[in-house]
C-alpha cells in the first residue's frame, strides 16, 4: 500500500484582525485562564492549605494550651527565628503496635471490601450493559437511587436490621431456624456489610462507564476464532475492562480505608479502624500532633495506590 | 492449495457435483419480522460467492447463520457434509471477517492473528510460523508489534483478513470486507482479495451492498431483497440477463420502458412502448397484449446528432437535458417527447480539440440500439 506523499501546505497569511475581534480574542484568552484558575484555587484553599496545616501540627509537640500544640516558628527577642520540628509523633506511631495493627486492620477491611464490591459489582455492571435500553436505564437508576437518602440514615437502617433483636434475627427466630439471636451487629461482619453496601455504586458506575465502550463484536470475534465463553472473558473482556476495575477499586478502597462512620456505628468498639483511632486521638486524648501524624501516614498509604492508578490511566490513554 | 483435484471453474454446472455448503429451506424470524425467508442455496468448494443486497435484505443474517451467531428458525445448514444445527460458533469450521474488523485493541497485530491458533492448542513454534506466513501473505510482516490503533484502515482490514485466514477455515465469511476503505484502496484490495483467495483455495462467502464489488469479486452472486433471492447467477448473467425489474435496476443502471407485446415470434419479440417499437432478437414466449417492461443499459444505447437513414424499431430522439462528465465516460440525460429521461453513457474515446463537448446541452439527438440489447422483463 503506497502512502500518498504529503503535499507541502503553505500557511496562508494570517488574516488581519479588526480591533473588535482582537479584543474578543483577548477576552477569550482571559476567560480561559480564569476557568483553569478556579479549580487550582479550590485545590489550594481546600486541599493544599489544610494539608500544610496538618503537616505542621504533625511535627509539633503536644502542649496543654489552646491550640494544644507548640508553634513551628518562634521569634526570639533578638529577632532570631527558630524552627522546632520533631518527628517523635511519627516514631511513636511506628513504635506503638496499636497504630500499625490499626493500619493493617484498616487496609485488610478495605481490601476485602474492595474485592467483595468487585465480585458483586462486576456481574451487575455487565448485566446492565447487556440488558435492553429501557431496562438499562431503570437498573442504572436503581443503582443511583440510594444516594437520594442520607448515608447516615442508611447505616442506621442496617443497625436495625443486624441488631440482636433486629429484623433479620426476629425473622429467623420466627421461622424457627434459630433459637438464639445470631450476633451480627458490632462485629467485622457488620462493618463489611456496611462498607460493601455503601460503596457498591462507586464500583458499579465506573465499571458501567468502561463497559459501555466495550465493543460487543469482540466477543463474537473471539467465539468465531474458537474461544469458549469463559476463555473469552479472561482473554478479552477482563483485560479491556481493567481501567474500569482499577477506577472502581480505588473509588472503594481509598474512602473505605479512612472510613469512620461505618466502623463506629456497625463495628462498635470491636473493630478498630484508622478513622476511629484518629477521632479518638483528636477528641478524647486531645493529642492533635499524634492525630495529625496518623493522618499524614494514612495519606501516604493512600497516595501509593493513587499513583499506581494514575500510571495505568496514563498508559490506557497512550493506547487509545 | 493441495492440488489433489482440479476444481472446475463452474462447479455449479457440473452434473452430480457435491455442494460444499447446503442451505435448505432456511428461515430466520425476529419476532414478527422475517429476515430470511425460506432460502435454498448450494455453494461449491473454492467459490467466491457474493450475497448482494441493500440494507435489511437479510444478507448479513444469512451470513451470521453460517457462522453460528444466529440459529435458523427453520431449515438446515450443512457445511462439508456436517449438519451445523447444534454447533456453536467456536466449534464451526468457519471463520469470519467482521465489517468493523473488530481487532482486539489490547493485543498487537501478531497476538490478534495468533489468538485463533492458541485456542486450538497448537505448539508455539508452529503458531509463530503460521502467523509469520499469513502476515507475509497480506504484506504486514513488519507490523507485528503494532497495536491496532497504530494502523491505517487498509492495514487493519488486512490484519482482520489474516486473523480469519490463519486458522485455514473450510469456509471464510466476509461481512462487507471493503466497505470501510476509500474508493482507490477498495478497488486495489478487491484484486488482492481475489489473489489471496486463489492462493489459499478457501471457499469465500462475501456479503456486500456494493454491486461493483460483487461483480469484480465473485464467481456467483445472489441478489437478495426482503429475505429472498431475487436472482442467482454469475456476474455476467446478473448484469446482462436480469430476470426482474428489481435486479435490472439494482445492478448497474437501466432505462426502464413500459410496453405491451404486439408480436411474440419464436425468435423475436415486438413490444410497443411510448418510445416507439422495440424489437428484440430472441423469443421469450410471453402472451401477446400482456404488459411488460423493457430494460436497456445506458452504455448499450448509441447517441448521434444525425437522424437515422430510415425509420424503424429501436430508435428514439430527444433533447440533451444534462451532461455528466466523468472523464472516461459521459452520462447524457436525454429528455424524450413524453418527458421521460433516458440515460445514455458514451466513452470519451477521442480527446476533443476544443474544450467543449461534441454533443452539448439543448441539442436534438437520436438514439438507437441493437436488437440484442434490450431485455424483456415480465416481473
Amino acid at each position: 500500500m503506497t502512502e500518498t506523499s504529503a503535499l507541502a501546505v503553505v500557511d496562508p497569511a494570517p488574516p488581519r484582525l479588526g480591533a473588535v475581534s482582537q479584543l474578543a480574542r483577548r477576552m477569550q484568552a482571559g476567560w480561559r485562564s480564569i476557568v483553569i484558575f478556579i479549580p487550582y484555587v479550590w485545590l489550594f484553599v481546600f486541599f493544599l492549605l489544610p494539608f500544610f496545616i496538618v503537616a505542621k501540627i504533625s511535627v509539633a509537640e503536644l502542649k496543654m494550651a489552646s491550640p494544644p500544640y507548640t508553634d513551628l516558628i518562634k521569634w526570639a527577642e533578638d529577632g532570631i527565628m527558630t524552627i522546632r520540628i520533631t518527628f517523635e509523633n511519627f516514631t511513636y506511631i511506628f513504635e506503638d503496635d496499636l497504630y500499625s495493627k490499626t493500619y493493617i486492620n484498616s487496609l485488610k477491611i478495605s481490601s476485602i471490601s474492595t474485592i467483595l464490591c468487585l465480585l458483586i459489582g462486576y456481574p451487575i455492571a455487565y448485566g446492565i450493559i447487556r440488558s435492553g435500553p429501557v431496562a438499562r436505564r431503570l437498573l442504572l437508576f436503581a443503582i443511583i437511587l440510594p444516594f437520594w437518602t442520607s448515608f447516615l440514615l442508611r447505616v442506621y437502617a442496617w443497625m436495625g436490621l443486624l441488631a440482636d433483636r433486629g429484623t433479620i434475627n426476629n425473622v429467623l427466630i420466627w421461622l424457627g431456624l434459630i433459637d438464639e439471636p445470631i450476633r451480627m451487629l458490632y462485629s467485622e461482619f457488620a462493618v463489611y456489610i456496611g462498607i460493601v453496601y455503601t460503596y457498591l455504586p462507586f464500583m458499579i458506575l465506573p465499571l458501567y462507564a468502561n463497559m459501555e465502550k466495550l465493543d460487543a463484536t469482540l466477543n463474537e470475534v473471539a467465539a468465531d476464532l474458537g474461544s469458549r465463553p469463559m476463555n473469552t472473558f479472561f482473554k478479552v473482556t477482563l483485560p479491556l475492562t481493567m481501567p474500569g476495575i482499577i477506577a472502581g477499586s480505588l473509588l472503594v478502597f481509598i474512602p473505605a480505608t479512612g472510613e469512620y462512620v461505618i466502623p463506629d456505628l456497625l463495628g462498635g468498639g470491636n473493630v478498630l479502624m484508622i478513622g476511629r483511632l484518629l477521632f479518638n486521638e483528636f477528641n478524647q486524648n486531645v493529642d492533635w500532633p499524634t492525630a495529625s501524624a496518623v493522618a499524614i501516614v494514612l495519606l501516604f498509604l493512600l497516595v501509593l495506590p493513587m499513583t499506581i492508578y494514575q500510571y495505568y490511566q496514563g498508559k490506557a490513554m497512550e493506547d487509545q | 492449495m493441495t492440488g489433489e483435484q482440479t476444481l472446475s471453474d463452474t462447479p455449479w454446472l457440473e452434473q452430480g457435483a457435491e455442494p460444499f455448503i447446503k442451505i435448505r429451506g432456511v428461515t430466520k424470524k425476529f419476532g414478527e419480522f422475517t429476515a430470511v425467508d425460506n432460502i435454498d442455496l448450494d455453494i461449491y468448494q473454492g467459490e467466491l460467492f457474493c450475497l448482494l443486497g441493500g440494507s435489511g435484505c437479510g444478507k448479513s443474517t444469512l451470513l451470521r447463520m453460517l457462522s453460528g451467531f444466529e440459529t435458523p428458525t427453520s431449515g438446515s445448514i450443512t457445511i462439508d457434509g456436517m449438519d451445523m444445527s447444534n454447533v456453536p460458533p467456536y466449534e464451526r469450521p468457519t471463520n469470519m471477517m467482521f465489517q468493523s474488523y473488530a481487532l482486539f485493541p489490547h493485543m498487537t497485530v501478531e497476538k490478534n492473528v495468533a489468538f485463533g491458533l492458541k485456542q486450538d492448542k497448537i505448539p508455539v513454534a508452529e503458531i509463530n510460523d503460521r502467523v509469520h506466513d499469513i502476515l507475509t501473505l497480506v504484506e504486514l510482516q513488519d507490523y507485528k508489534k503494532r497495536k491496532p490503533q497504530q494502523l491505517s484502515g487498509g492495514q487493519k482490514q488486512r490484519v482482520a483478513l489474516a486473523r480469519a485466514l490463519v486458522k485455514q477455515p473450510k469456509l471464510l465469511l466476509l461481512d462487507e470486507p471493503l466497505a470501510a476503505l476509500d474508493k482507490k484502496l477498495r478497488e486495489q484490495t478487491q484484486f488482492e482479495l481475489m489473489n489471496i483467495q486463489e492462493k489459499v483455495g478457501i471457499t469465500f462467502v462475501v456479503v456486500t451492498h456494493d454491486q461493483e464489488e460483487a461483480m469484480t469479486l465473485s464467481t456467483r452472486i445472489a441478489v437478495m431483497n426482503d429475505g429472498e433471492f431475487m436472482q442467482l447467477g454469475t456476474p455476467t448473467e446478473i448484469y446482462e440477463f436480469p430476470e426482474s425489474r428489481f435486479v435490472a435496476d439494482f445492478i448497474g443502471s437501466a432505462n426502464m420502458l413500459e410496453g405491451r407485446i404486439v408480436e411474440d415470434g419464436p425468435d423475436h419479440v415486438r413490444v410497443k412502448t411510448d418510445l416507439g417499437e422495440v424489437f428484440i432478437d430472441h423469443g421469450q414466449s410471453v402472451k401477446e397484449g400482456s404488459r411488460v417492461w423493457i430494460a436497456i443499459r445506458p452504455e448499450k444505447m448509441h447517441l448521434s446528432k444525425e437522424p437515422p437513414l430510415k425509420p424503424g424499431p429501436n430508435q428514439a430522439f430527444g433533447m440533451v437535458d444534462d451532461i455528466g462528465y466523468l472523464g472516461d465516460i459521459s452520462i447524457y440525460k436525454i429528455r424524450l417527447e413524453n418527458n421521460q429521461i433516458i440515460d445514455v453513457t458514451a466513452p470519451n474515446q477521442i480527446r476533443p480539440k476544443s474544450r467543449t463537448h461534441t454533443i452539448t446541452w439543448e441539442e436534438k439527438v437520436y438514439l438507437h440500439w441493437q436488437a440484442s440489447s434490450a431485455v424483456l422483463l415480465t416481473k
